[in-house]
């Protein structure tokens, strides 16, 4: 055996060990997606109502600041949630015009009945309160979606579910951490970031002193962690008074990732879009030295000061573990959800193909494997062994890289596994093929080998990279399942362009090595 | 042994009937699919009815799956909740408005299949409509990522090869495509994500398989400079005739036992599969060198026009000279190089 050949056999068991190490044990490192394995079963009910809750509440500031430009202000301006709001002590004289104002405010979406002494009940419509709501639903399965598959849960069920119009079904395969997923589908991850009129303050009523113990129209409060030790109490609570409309929100995040803050705690890094960095520019410019609080679901998670204008880049801090950075960060990326989801059903599920047909798919798979090794051996005799050792080696590579990138197999991505079997054996075919040729046109068992393995070369160049072109382009573009098939194809490829190649002719030099004058291929 | 061998068949003298017969299949196909309003959608592009079941004693997915099996659509029956639990999850697709398939009369008859199938007493859990897990906007982006895929290998191909060719490899491409959803409405199968799935893997066979008849064009031509296009085509055909009937035979073979052995769930997965082997074989004999050659002689024939010198010398055979400054192929000096 020559040093080369050596070397060559060598590089071959490194790779076998190398894979065989990667999937090993196989039940724990190579996971099985939701038709092949089963997993957790959640209906979830969205609560509508906060959409209409949320239009009911602008309806009613936008009315307030309308009619309060024109000098008009009755006795009484209310929410009554989620559909109604209702306005007191409209005097005589203000009538006519009351009524022009709010019919242009909120005519669109609001009934408007009169009662006695002045009095106005605004219901929303209820067509418009359908479409409000169906939207709801639409914008809480998108953003479940899109959270679910950068949770990396591959080929996720998402789909609305029940006649009431407002659950969504979610079948997630396998996840380790079942009570994590829940809570990243689940929460709302509504950001804003607002400008801090005053505070914080450790009481409420502290708060308030300025303000007599009213709140401003224009202003809230709102409750968080205390992060300057103004409790002198780590973990108390402080509040703010804050502007009710946001300086920014979510909507005008381009992008969120984890990061570190200037004393290495966790913290999300974001950067925002054109819009939101106008916005932001202007209200950091004219706000300096002031804080800003940021807000995320309703609680402040700290409120640093403005040091200059900030148009374009921000950072989130507060005391947040790794782990809460990283899924706060995917949550931001994929938008909030537009009202809060319950869950109403949570069960294990078994296989959507079925336990059965799983076990009849495996059976049927290795039957079929078995038939082709036959056939391998029958046609191509000792030859045929070459074949089936190079095509077992692509599947044990295979299975390693997927191990390795943490892929969930499911069964188009098995669709990936059969185009790739189906590639490996057809190189083997063409290369012995060739080298049947060159024997048949007269040529010496090495020379026709070296022939043979050399002339069909860029064939299988061509092949396996217009192969790759097409799984890179079917992963970008695709999702779920289409991405599945993609990830197995591209690295069978890969791996077929080793086993088929290198390994199979080093096969043969090996056998060929320990007899020198060979005259003779069993091919 | 050896399939095969030495052969010269002239399969290019077939190659317009065998054009008109892959119109014929895929036109009767959409006329088919037209006429029943398309193929029908599995309950993952579709939606449909959610039941879970209780039952006293054990049964198996497999016992549920066949006394269902008589109600029109793909079912997907999957254990619901702990094993011991006996609790059995079916959906059922919506099969479309006109026949009035609503929840009610879905859950009644799932209801009814159950009973007659004496699998012991149970009681209905829940009943649920389902929406499609497979929205328009998924639907709409699987669509666009299979073209983009399609264009790339064409560009690649246009560049290692020649621009006929490229149309060639998608044409047949596109061709085995649809003959496989012909066949799919013929046989009454629905569109599922596993027949997605299996088509996506039709789609790679038949490029792989219409490029390595291309390669050996590319081989060939350099070998034989006298020869005519469709003659070097032709032999190029014969010489890796044994490998592509050998590959797709034992293709064909690991997807039948997966046909015959695999199970109902498996049987539309295995069958677009069957279906898109054949196609794809039948493809790159018939089809793709077919329109390479088509295309190329056309452009031979124009350039020919232009130059009469060129038409003269090529005698009968204007084709062969006029093709000749087109094909340039991109061959690296390296070749020996593997």
């Amino acid at each position: 055996m020559t040093k080369n050949l050596q070397w060559k056999l060598l590089i071959i068991l490194a790779v076998i060990a190398l894979a065989v190490f990667s999937f090993y044990p196989p039940r724990e490192k190579v996971r099985l997606g939701l038709d092949l394995k089963g997993g957790v079963h959640l209906v979830l009910r969205v609560q509508t109502d906060d959409a209409l809750k949320l239009e009911t509440e602008m309806a009613t500031e936008r009315l307030r600041e309308a009619l309060a430009q024109r000098n008009i202000v009755p006795g009484n301006i209310a929410a009554e949630p989620p559909s109604r709001f209702v306005v007191a002590g409209v005097t005589a004289g203000q009538d006519a015009q009351f009524r022009t104002i709010a019919d242009e405010q909120v005519g669109a979406v609001f009934n408007r009945v009169s009662g006695a002494g002045g009095s106005y009940t605004f219901d929303i419509k209820p067509n418009v309160a359908v479409t409000l709501r169906d939207e709801t639903v639409r914008q809480a399965l998108q953003t479940i979606e899109r959270r679910v598959n950068e949770f990396g849960v591959a080929e996720p069920i998402v789909a609305p579910h029940g006649t009431s119009n407002d659950q969504i079904l979610v079948q997630l395969p396998g996840v380790t951490d079942v009570g994590r997923a829940k809570e990243l589908i689940r929460s709302t991850a509504l950001l804003e970031l607002k400008l801090v009129e005053q505070g914080p303050a450790p009481t409420r009523e502290a708060l308030l002193q300025t303000t007599n113990g009213v709140v401003p129209p224009s202003l809230e409060v709102i409750s968080g962690v205390d992060d300057r030790g103004i409790t002198g109490q780590a973990g108390a609570t402080v509040y703010y008074l804050v502007r009710k409309t946001a300086a920014i929100t979510g909507r005008d995040l381009r992008n969120a990732r984890p990061s570190l803050d200037e004393n290495s705690r966790p913290a999300v890094s974001f950067s925002l879009n054109n819009e939101g960095a106008r916005k932001f520019g202007t209200a950091t410019g004219e706000n300096v030295g002031r804080l800003l609080a940021i807000v995320l679901d309703g609680r402040v998670q700290s409120a640093p000061r403005i040091d200059s204008r900030i148009t374009d880049e921000g950072r989130i801090t507060g005391s947040f573990t790794q782990q809460e950075v990283s899924d706060l960060s995917l949550k931001l990326r994929s938008g909030a959800l537009p009202a809060s989801l319950t869950y109403l059903e949570e069960r294990t599920v078994g296989p959507t193909l079925g336990a059965d047909s799983v076990r009849a798919g495996v059976m049927a798979s290795v039957t079929g494997l078995a038939l082709v090794a036959l056939f391998m051996l029958g046609y191509y005799k000792l030859s045929g062994i070459n074949a089936i050792v190079s095509v077992f080696l692509n599947l044990l590579i295979l299975l390693g890289f997927m191990a390795y990138v943490d892929a969930t197999m499911t069964l188009p991505g098995i669709a990936g596994f059969i185009l790739t079997i189906g590639m490996g054996v057809d190189s083997n075919v063409l290369i012995f093929e060739r080298i049947k040729e060159e024997l048949a046109a007269g040529k010496g068992v090495k020379a026709a080998v070296a022939a043979g393995f050399d002339r069909v070369w860029w064939t299988i160049v061509d092949t396996h990279v217009a192969s790759l072109i097409a799984a890179a382009f079917l992963f970008q573009f695709g999702t779920g399942p289409i991405r599945g098939f993609a990830t197995t194809l591209f690295f069978g490829l890969l791996s077929n362009v080793f086993t088929a190649v290198f390994v199979s002719r080093t096969l043969f030099e090996f056998v060929l090595s320990r007899r020198q004058t060979a005259t003779t291929l069993s091919i | 042994m050896d399939i095969f061998k030495n052969t010269t068949f002239d399969f290019l003298r077939w190659r317009w009937h065998a054009l008109a017969l892959s119109v014929l299949i895929v036109l009767a196909g959409i006329g088919y699919m037209a006429t029943r309003g398309g193929l029908p959608l599995g309950i993952d592009f579709s939606g449909g009815t959610i039941v879970v079941l209780k039952f006293d004693r054990p049964v198996t997915e497999e016992a549920v799956r066949n006394a269902v099996a008589s109600l029109p659509g793909e079912k997907v029956v999957q254990r619901y909740g702990q094993a011991g639990e006996n609790e059995i999850l079916v959906r059922l697709p919506e099969t479309g408005a006109e026949q009035g398939f609503s929840l009610e009369e879905g859950s009644k008859a799932i209801l009814a299949a159950v009973e007659t199938a004496n699998l012991g007493t149970f009681e209905v859990l829940s009943t649920e409509v389902v929406g499609p897990v497979i929205g328009k906007d998924l639907q709409r982006k699987g669509i666009y990522a299979t073209l983009a895929s399609i264009l790339g290998i064409a560009i690649y191909i246009a560049v290692r090869f020649r621009p006929s060719f490229a149309i060639g490899a998608i044409v047949a491409t596109f061709h085995d495509i649809f003959v496989t959803l012909a066949f799919l409405a013929f046989f009454g199968y629905e569109l599922s994500l596993n027949v997605v799935a299996a088509i996506l893997t039709i789609a790679g066979y038949s490029v792989n398989d219409t490029i390595v008849v291309f390669d050996r064009v590319r081989e060939n031509l350099k070998l034989m400079r006298r020869e005519p296009l469709d003659r070097v085509v032709n032999t190029s055909v014969n010489q890796t005739l044994a490998r592509t009937v050998i590959t797709a035979g034992t293709t064909f073979l690991a997807v039948l036992a997966l046909y015959i052995f695999g199970g109902d769930v498996l049987r539309g997965f295995a069958f677009t599969m069957l279906v898109g082997i054949v196609s794809g074989t039948y493809s790159t004999v018939f089809i793709a060198s077919a329109i390479a050659i088509i295309l190329s002689q056309r452009k031979a024939a124009r350039a020919g026009g232009a130059e009469p010198s060129a038409a003269r010398k090529g005698g009968a055979r204007p084709a062969t000279n006029g093709a000749r400054p087109a094909d340039k192929p991109a061959r690296k000096p390296a070749r020996k190089g593997a």
